[in-house]
């Protein structure tokens, strides 16, 4: 009986430190996701990435720190300018090799495809044989492992609406590709408080421009 | 314009910051510092964090940081930054401030690391993406119809030569630049041309995924070209299936491309047919052609891609003819007629494989046989042919040629990761050949294995200093020498974006076929030694490239005046000064480049007296290019305009001991205006390019050269056959968007 007594309590001081290690890193995650929202320049992104990122080496199992430095990183890389796309881009794709290594997921494959998307702005015509390709591989690899992530359906109403109809683009597909976003953002219940959920009011609001 | 806002639905975070704020009350640690490189330079953007916890900060445009951490006792800070090995430091988190500088040093990262790149214009190169020329810059250099060869006579180190076709690079003859697909050389590039004429390349540049033009100073890899190597790497598999095809005024294509649902095979193959009739019925050409060339072609291919690498094949079966008449330059009423039917076909196979350990290899294997019938004769007014003038300058023209030439090649090419970045490369090729040329009834057969080894490092000192050391050894049994030529660059990071490099290198080659099939006994290697200079200054959108030579000519083949025998008795030198420019930064959406080659030259070769200029070079050469693409008519502009001054010619007469020189001058300087226009559109499901091109708009008549009469009283200039070249043409896509290319500069 006092075996048992002693091995409970060892059981439940056990379970009591994993609790406050989650306490912590769920505090900190929520503290940074916050900061999400009060982003202006490349510098703020580039900023609060450093924080995932760190959270992201302290943990070592945690594969949600080092995706949103890297989501961070492919922001930072769409506002830069020209000459910091590439090193941005890189970045962003350095820390989803990281996270992958931890375990894979859909979402990460939407945060390579901006990577790749904002470094082949650089240089369209020249780029487009190497980062277009690499962007719609990235596309084609999410569907693959999640048909159902909005994301990457909002992702791909956005390269269809960009790219204009006679090639294959258009208002129209594109519509069909965020009004699948909408639907699945609408059904969409998060795995933790920590998940990804971004992307809903845009695809929205790029639904609404379709339809005018 | 892609936009991302970053507001996110945030009820649940609130909940969480409310939960951990309660734990945040803690006893806290000043830390600060400074994060600095080997030289105790700020590192501005390092990483530094408590080891194994989420405090940290990032490091200001000073190197500093400052940052507060609730850990207790004994930590470690790290700093961490790309391209840098991490440090740590220790500090002690009992309340009291701690100060810590952190020294980061320079990992060596290929990335960062200088390169090699005086010498060559690499193009496509997914590394570092900042590419120089691309497959579709070929497609877009305004007059170069899509010619790999027109499109690299833009860049610095070529001649603007338009009466043959080849490329003459730094006082260099045409021969002496070779080209190279997939590591093995090919031995006909060009259709088959005649006299005056310059003939397109066999390639189409969308099989290809770079291309380095390479001015002098290459790879010990790489051989048996006295000035200059085009190296081409082809595609892989490509990303989507298609069916394609292409009408237009010179030619008709249809082909197909097939890619397994896996993407790890695929296959396809084209056919074409050329007819220049429709041309020629609207654009009038000078001389009178009795056969208007026709060429047809076929090419199939397959891609499999293996465990780490890809095997490639692909094959090409060509068959052309052309025939003219010209008006003979000794006597009024005749001419010479001058007729040809060539029939080529080319196979490359390779494989390349990364092993794994830092091994890999390439493996090529190529084979290839080219036959040329000539027919040359002398013709009255009616069409007749002449023959036993008694004047033998007329009755040599009276002749039948035929002239086959086989090569087979192997090359094997190890390439072993060493510490660090420094790479190991290391193989050897065969190639053999087998020349038949009857002129007459006459004979001639020429057969030569050639068998080289080479070896090459690249060792990279610090990121900022690298040097490629290489040697290469050749053996020919046709003129049974051998030979050892040793090749040596260093390069200098002196800028974030700016390289120095300094080249030297020695590089032989074997005499021409046709000297070697009558002398080879008595024949050597041809030798040039290369020096060269360079600075690159680089950019995403712009690079600047300066570069000066000097390369030394040895044992160039001289023709004896007495028997018409060859030997090795030429020598001479070329010396100039290049620069290159292309910017697309400065007018979003547009996109220039400007080249001036310098050039100074002299050489004794063929039936040269003495040291001379040669007949192919100009002094200055110079180059723009423009290209716009404008998103909202779906339309891309392209205008090339080439500069040359006048090249000297000279009317050599044999005076039975000697050449001497009879006449000689410099022709008029060169202008070329080539312009294209490509419309972006759909046609049905079809995806359609529609291209326009004029080549020299301005109607410039261009004079490349003089010929001379026996007597010398008589010099015709060497020109075009018509001033102007006028192509349209509409390719279909069904599958692949290729316009995709062009198009998403709006994105």
């Amino acid at each position: 009986m006092k075996k048992l007594m002693i091995i409970s309590a060892f059981l439940l001081g056990t379970v009591a430190t994993v609790f406050a290690q989650s306490e912590k890193y769920y505090g900190a995650m929520g503290a940074n996701l916050a900061g999400m929202g009060n982003l202006k320049t490349v510098q703020d992104h580039v900023d609060l990435a450093a924080k995932f990122e760190r959270i992201g080496d302290a943990e070592k199992t945690q594969w949600l720190p080092y995706y949103y430095a890297a989501l961070l990183n492919s922001w930072a890389a769409f506002a830069a300018p020209n000459t910091e796309k590439d090193a941005l881009g890189n970045k962003a794709k350095e820390l989803v090799n990281k996270a992958q290594a931890i375990q894979n997921s859909s979402e990460l494959y939407a945060v390579k495809y901006m990577a790749s998307t904002a470094q082949m702005m650089v240089d369209p015509m020249t780029r487009w044989q190497v980062y277009g390709q690499e962007a719609q591989k990235a596309l084609d690899e999410g569907f693959a492992l999640d048909a159902k992530n909005p994301r990457l359906h909002y992702m791909q109403g956005q390269s269809l609406f960009n790219t204009p109809e006679a090639f294959g683009g258009g208002k129209a597909k594109a519509k069909a590709s965020f009004e699948k976003a909408v639907a699945l953002y609408n059904e969409e219940k998060p795995a933790s408080p920590i998940a990804p959920t971004w992307g809903k009011e845009q695809a929205a609001s790029m639904l609404e421009k379709c339809n005018k | 314009m892609f936009v991302l806002s970053k507001r996110n639905s945030m009820k649940n975070l609130f909940l969480l910051i409310a939960v951990s704020l309660g734990t945040a009350a803690a006893a806290q640690t000043k830390i600060s510092g400074k994060v600095v490189d080997q030289r105790n330079r700020p590192l501005q953007g390092a990483s530094v964090a408590i080891k194994n916890a989420y405090d940290g900060a990032v490091s200001d445009s000073t190197g500093k940081f400052r940052f507060k951490t609730t850990e207790k006792d004994t930590q470690y800070v790290v700093a961490t930054m790309m391209g840098y090995k991490d440090a740590e430091a220790l500090v002690i988190c009992k309340g009291a401030d701690q100060t810590v500088t952190l020294q980061l040093k320079e990992k060596l990262d290929e990335l960062k690391a200088v390169t090699v790149t005086a010498g060559s214009f690499e193009a496509g190169d997914k590394k570092r993406a900042a590419t120089v020329l691309s497959s579709l810059d070929v497609y877009t250099t305004g007059g170069a119809n899509a010619d790999i060869t027109a499109a690299i006579k833009t860049l610095p180190g070529a001649q603007q030569v338009g009466e043959q076709e080849g490329l003459f690079v730094r006082g260099g003859a045409g021969f002496e630049t070779k080209q190279f697909i997939d590591g093995t050389v090919v031995n006909n590039p060009f259709n088959a041309s005649v006299p005056n004429i310059a003939s397109r390349g066999r390639f189409q540049p969308n099989l290809f995924k770079g291309t380095v033009f390479s001015t002098g100073g290459y790879s010990a890899l790489y051989g048996q070209a006295l000035s200059s190597a085009v190296i081409l790497e082809s595609i892989d598999i490509p990303e989507k299936s298609e069916i394609s095809a292409s009408i237009t005024s010179v030619f008709l294509g249809a082909g197909l491309q097939k890619i397994t649902k896996k993407k790890n095979a695929s296959y396809g193959f084209n056919v074409g047919y050329t007819n220049l009739t429709p041309t020629f019925s609207l654009v009038k050409q000078t001389p009178d052609f009795f056969t208007i060339p026709v060429l047809q072609n076929g090419d199939a291919n397959f891609r499999i891609k293996t465990k780490r690498g890809i095997v490639k094949f692909y094959t090409q079966y060509a068959t052309n003819s052309i025939g003219l008449r010209r008006p003979n330059i000794d006597s009024a009423g005749l001419k010479d007629a001058f007729g040809i039917s060539n029939y080529n076909w080319y196979n490359n196979l390779s494989w390349r494989e990364n092993f794994g350990s830092g091994w890999k290899l390439n493996l090529g294997i190529s084979y290839s046989t080219n036959k040329d019938i000539i027919a040359s004769n002398i013709q009255n007014g009616s069409n007749q042919n002449v023959t036993g003038t008694g004047k033998p300058w007329l009755d040599n023209r009276n002749f039948d040629l035929t002239n086959q030439s086989d090569l087979s090649q192997i090359k094997l090419v190890f390439d072993k990761r060493l510490s660090g970045i420094s790479v190991l490369r290391f193989g050897a090729e065969n190639w053999y050949g087998y020349n038949t040329t009857t002129i007459n009834g006459t004979k001639f057969t020429l057969k030569d294995n050639l068998t080289a080894a080479f070896a090459e490092s690249d060792i990279y000192v610090t990121n900022n200093l690298a040097a490629k050391i290489g040697v290469r050894g050749e053996y020919s049994t046709a003129i049974a020498q051998g030979n050892i030529a040793p090749r040596l660059s260093m390069a200098y990071k002196v800028g974030k974006q700016s390289t120095m490099s300094v080249i030297y290198g020695q590089f032989f080659q074997s005499p021409e076929v046709n000297n070697l099939m009558r002398s080879a006994a008595n024949l050597g290697y041809m030798k040039a030694d290369h020096y060269m200079m360079n600075f690159i200054h680089q950019t995403t959108l712009q690079t600047l490239r300066v570069e000066a030579f000097h390369k030394q000519y040895h044992s160039l083949i001289t023709t004896s005046p007495i028997n018409g025998s060859f030997a090795n008795g030429g020598d001479g030198y070329a010396k100039g000064i290049e620069f290159f420019w292309r910017d697309k930064k400065t007018i979003s959406g547009l996109d220039y480049w400007v080249t001036y080659s310098y050039l100074n030259t002299e050489r004794t070769f063929n039936n040269y007296p003495s040291r001379l200029a040669p007949t192919f070079a100009a002094e200055h050469t110079a180059s723009l290019v423009v290209k716009k693409f404008i998103s909202k008519i779906n339309t891309g502009f392209n205008f090339t305009y080439s500069f040359a001054t006048g090249r000297p010619y000279y009317n050599f007469v044999n005076t039975g001991s000697q050449f001497a020189i009879a006449d000689q001058g410099v022709t008029k300087n060169f202008h070329n205006l080539g312009f294209s226009a490509n419309y972006l559109t759909k046609i049905g499901k079809a995806f359609a390019v529609v291209v326009a091109s004029v080549t020299n708009v301005t109607n410039a008549n261009p004079v490349f050269g003089y010929n001379y009469s026996h007597d010398g009283s008589n010099k015709v200039a060497v020109t075009l056959p018509a001033p102007r070249f006028y192509f349209l043409g509409v390719f279909l896509s069904w599958g692949v968007d290729r316009r995709q290319d062009a198009i998403n500069n709006n994105l």
